[in-house]
């Protein structure tokens, strides 16, 4: 609905671009392995600002989510099922559990809901920590396979053992969550999110289902996070309970709150961006937390949009000016 | 078309409402009058399921709408807008419309998710209709602009529109001049005026004696959650007991 002027068209073939070629430039395996986790981190980002970005609603338990996914691929994968099936599956099992928790938890608006949700979030972490059998309790679960190797006719097969592979798996699912989020958000249905957001009751006064909408946010929300904690696990090769953590929530949270809420391009700037700049920070030791801090302050208090916000706002100040001078 | 019987709504300990009765004709402006905590706003949340009565009932059409949800009434054909202008004013003039008029479409989560076929001629239908909603409400030119950009006159017009914009059958509105000046007053009130010409029935809660006695076909006016008189603009006007309670010297202004 909104037309993009050329000059950003031009910005976002060039970005895609560098990313598809990335592999050919990566500094070094590690750096390489870190820009893979922030694609990563980008879906369940993406997806946690479809609820909390775009409808509003602070779902702290968006880890939890994450888990879930998590767990299922490596418990599914652990007894031979293949991961192209496993994915799919541990997302679904991830939505469905965002159906079950989703009606009780939103009867409860604004903090409420965060705290609900935040308490269910450590209930999830405690229960992937203590349910040895099914868990594997605190060590988690090791020796997951990497993906199935893709079949290709009269070339043999797509293996993930190399980082490249790797990289171009979790790109192709960034790619498909983005598409399928630009799809839902900008259109009539995803004004419906937003409305929800901006004016409540409004929304409820001219015919919008608040509670059916907030849960399908919820849900589909849930459903990529679970996406992309079995992607997360299937490439690490190991789980443990820190993955369904509420400070993997609150990770979550400052790459969306700094990327941008309520952009499409916030979530994956923060992820990317972010856990780059923790690594250039290395040095500095826990003292990086303290810029963190004073970063996440100076950006909530001057750039409610975070960077992504922030750029726009600087673009349009250019365009007004350029316009007064002319 | 409404109806309502023997209405009635508690707060604690404070009757906002007490056993109403009155009816809404096709076709007619409605006005409810009444001096201020009066409940007028309080029968407007009633009748659109924002509060549920404590006893009594509303019908639309002889079919009982006590207790549904807001979003289900609207799906009667009953739209309203707020006492305090009320807009999602995040967003642009277009997107409030299409919001507006979402609910009579069938472009939902899958409808979206798969572009299924239906979807591109229902969107473009709502695109259709919020725009042409927006030539009658005279914002044609403002469609993309952003909400804070548009005067208080232009709010109150797009907040009549968001509601005005899904065809309903009956319209509710709270207040829709408040805090306006005269010629804007009269700007709006020939709008009101023009959105009966096309077939919808008006409610109107209104303060400005002026404005509803040269436009309401009938007026209702609550005292203390209570109706005190029903009738034409000239049989209010000469009411002893609406003068008493709200009118006085203003009837006679």
């Amino acid at each position: 609905m909104i037309t993009k002027p050329i000059h950003t068209k031009l910005l976002y073939g060039f970005i895609l671009l560098a990313a598809l070629l990335l592999p050919l430039y990566a500094p070094d395996p590690y750096m390489f392995q870190v820009i893979i986790m922030s694609l990563i981190f980008a879906i369940a980002v993406l997806a946690m600002n479809l609820i909390i970005g775009f409808t509003g609603q602070a779902s702290l338990a968006h880890a939890a989510f994450f888990g879930f996914g998590a767990y299922g691929v490596a418990i599914m994968t652990k007894a031979g099922i293949s991961f192209w099936l496993a994915l799919p599956a541990a997302a679904s099992i991830s939505a469905l559990l965002g159906l079950v928790i989703g009606p009780p938890a939103l009867r409860t608006r604004g903090s409420y809901f965060a705290i609900v949700t935040l308490a269910f979030g450590v209930i999830v972490w405690i229960v992937a920590g203590n349910w040895v059998q099914v868990t594997g309790g605190h060590n988690g679960i090791f020796g997951i396979p990497r993906p199935t190797p893709i079949p290709i006719p009269f070339l043999g097969e797509i293996e993930f053992f190399e980082q490249t592979a790797q990289y171009y798996l979790v790109l192709a699912f960034l790619l498909l969550t983005l598409f399928i989020m630009h799809r839902l958000v900008y259109s009539v249905f995803g004004l419906t999110f937003m409305a929800i957001r901006n004016n409540e009751p409004l929304a409820d006064a001219v015919g919008i289902n608040t509670f059916t909408t907030k849960l399908i946010a919820f849900v589909t929300a849930n459903f990529f996070a679970g996406l992309a904690g079995g992607l997360y696990v299937a490439i690490i090769g190991a789980v443990s309970p820190s993955v369904a953590s509420h400070m993997l929530t609150f990770n979550f949270l400052i790459f969306l709150i700094l990327g941008g809420m309520a952009t499409l391009t916030g979530p994956v700037v923060g992820a990317f961006a972010i856990p780059i700049l923790m690594e250039w920070l290395q040095e500095l030791g826990h003292f990086r937390m303290l810029f963190f801090g004073v970063l996440l302050i100076v950006t909530i208090i001057y750039f409610p949009r975070g960077l992504v916000g922030g750029i726009r706002q600087l673009n349009q100040k250019i365009a007004d000016w350029r316009q007064t001078k002319s | 078309m409404l109806a309502v019987k023997y209405l009635s709504k508690q707060f604690e300990g404070l009757v906002a409402v007490k056993e109403l009765n009155f009816d809404i004709q096709e076709g007619e402006i409605l006005a409810i009058i009444g001096p201020n905590g009066a409940g007028k706003s309080t029968v407007f949340n009633l009748l659109t399921g924002t509060l549920k009565p404590t006893a009594g009932k509303v019908f639309i059409h002889d079919e009982d709408i006590t207790g549904l949800k807001p979003y289900q009434i609207v799906k009667k054909g009953v739209a309203r807008t707020f006492q305090t202008t009320s807009l999602f004013d995040q967003l642009r003039v277009i997107d409030n419309m299409l919001i507006g008029c979402k609910w009579r479409t069938r472009l939902g989560f899958w409808n979206t998710l798969f572009h299924t076929p239906g979807w591109k001629s229902q969107h473009d239908q709502a695109v259709q209709s919020a725009l042409e909603t927006l030539d009658f409400l005279g914002l044609a030119d403002k469609a993309l602009a952003f909400i804070p950009t548009l005067s208080q006159e232009e709010q109150k017009r797009l907040a009549i529109g968001v509601a005005l914009v899904s065809k309903p059958k009956l319209l509710l509105l709270d207040e829709p001049t408040g805090g306006l000046i005269r010629e804007e007053t009269e700007r709006i009130a020939q709008f009101i005026k023009s959105v009966r010409e096309q077939g919808t029935t008006v409610c109107i809660i209104e303060h400005k004696m002026q404005m509803i006695m040269g436009m309401a076909d009938r007026i209702l006016v609550l005292n203390y959650g209570q109706k005190i008189a029903e009738g034409s603009p000239d049989d209010i006007k000469s009411n002893q007991a609406v003068i008493e309670a709200y009118l006085g010297g203003e009837a006679h202004a």
